[in-house]
């Protein structure tokens, strides 16, 4: 039968699309497990890092005071800001880039109301490091295809030329942007202060000693810091990729009930033009037979 | 029974070890180290190698090799903060060089990679193309 040939093809191909995504759905369901499993691999070095900062910063020890704990101040105006953009390397994945690329547009046009002269920007995934370079930013140093996994050791390099141009006093601060994850249905882009590290971020001490230092006080704290700093952006990177991997799950699996409801649809209007079809032909048929009959 | 004291290896990937140990023995910045309960508070660097463990009531130490990383004892609490790579300020000062001059290249073939996203782009349209011809020829068939 000739009927809803157009008709067929199309279920077809809807058929395969719902194929598809259903499968990307369960690799992402997958992979998510791994990344989750990760991201709370990362906390506990990044708690016990945090502790150590926070008794560092509270300990008296002589005069020393490190750039990033931010004795000096700059004033509201003028402030000169670096930015550590933490996106994924992958689409697909719902609104999660849209949402952290248009909280950071609207925050960057706050810094430069606010007098802000240029904005540099490490970015860490293929999305974001696009979208600066279309938007004309200025990317001092970015990292992209970092797969399932990641490794401190790509991140090293990207970071420490942004921590450079804090310490060297070209930027004054410095925030990350990433994409927290709070459960598999709920993703929340954030943008917070990294560097000069606050009292909020480290927390309180959980007591104070005098340590010993080896071999002194100013290379420990130097390098605790820096670790400090990583891990935390470790930390977002490992977050945003378990975000990324929920909210890709999501977004295919409502692709995949989106295009099982077309189907649906399809088939009814399929359906109708069959029927349509036939009672045309039967009362085709009795006409034919009354005409010759009568 | 002997006096242990609790022992914490992490590294920024993983949590690597946590318990309670008799002695640690690790390569400090200024000479092997030895810590036992009741040290003293003390915070160092410490150099690639191995960190050993005396576990209670076991003949065998646990050996665990850190690319060198952070040493912070607390009376009570021993914390090894393991690096997962091997780090140096050469090493580091040569990685974040690098990134540099990624950042500055990338900068320059701005043009070619937005041709590269276009050739992509057409390629995916030539291959759809393609597999929609060899489906009609199937049918036909």
């Amino acid at each position: 039968m000739a009927v809803g040939k157009e008709i067929r093809t199309k279920i077809k191909s809807v058929q395969n699309t719902k194929k598809i995504t259903k499968a990307m759905e369960m690799v992402a369901a997958s992979k998510m497990r791994k990344a989750q499993d990760r991201m709370r691999a990362a906390r506990p070095y990044s708690e016990k890092i945090r502790q150590l900062a926070a008794n560092l910063s509270q300990a008296n020890i002589t005069d020393y005071r490190h750039p990033f704990l931010g004795g000096k101040t700059v004033e509201g105006s003028a402030k000169r800001v670096g930015v550590i953009l933490v996106t994924t390397d992958k689409g697909l994945c719902g609104g999660l880039n849209t949402n952290i690329l248009r909280m950071l547009v609207n925050a960057m046009k706050q810094w430069q109301q606010a007098g802000s002269r240029d904005v540099r920007a490490t970015c860490i995934g293929n999305k974001g490091f696009g979208f600066i370079q279309r938007m004309g930013g200025n990317v001092i140093s970015h990292v992209t295809q970092l797969g399932d996994t990641p490794h401190l050791e790509k991140l090293i390099g990207p970071i420490k030329v942004m921590i450079d141009a804090f310490q060297n006093g070209e930027i004054d601060e410095v925030q990350i942007a990433y994409t927290r994850f709070i459960n598999t249905m709920k993703q929340e882009p954030v943008i917070e202060q990294l560097l000069p590290l606050t009292g909020e971020r480290l927390g309180t001490p959980d007591g104070s000693w005098d340590y010993l230092y080896e071999p002194d006080a100013q290379t420990v704290i130097d390098d605790m810091l820096v670790r400090y700093v990583e891990a935390v952006i470790y930390q977002a990177v490992a977050e945003n990729m378990a975000s990324e991997q929920s909210a890709r799950m999501v977004a295919m699996k409502s692709a995949t009930d989106n295009a099982g409801n077309v189907i649906k649809e399809l088939q009814l209007v399929y359906n109708k033009a069959r029927q349509a079809a036939i009672t045309k032909e039967i009362s085709e048929i009795v006409g034919g037979a009354a005409a010759i009959s009568g | 029974m002997a006096m242990t004291i609790h022992v914490d290896v992490v590294s920024a990937e993983e949590s690597i070890f946590s318990g309670l140990v008799e002695f640690v023995a690790l390569p400090g910045e200024a000479g092997e180290l030895g810590i036992l309960p009741g040290h003293m508070p003390l915070i160092t660097r410490i150099r690639p190698g191995a960190v050993r463990l005396k576990l209670p009531q076991q003949d065998a130490d646990e050996l665990i090799f850190v690319a060198g990383g952070l040493l912070e004892v607390q009376p009570g609490l021993v914390t090894v903060l393991a690096d997962t790579a091997i780090r140096g300020k050469d090493l580091d000062e040569a990685k974040a060089a690098e990134a540099k001059q990624r950042a500055e290249e990338a900068l320059v073939n701005r043009g070619s990679e937005m041709d590269y996203a276009r050739a992509q782009a057409e390629l995916a349209e030539a291959v759809a193309q393609l597999a929609a011809i060899q489906k009609l020829r199937k049918h036909n068939h």
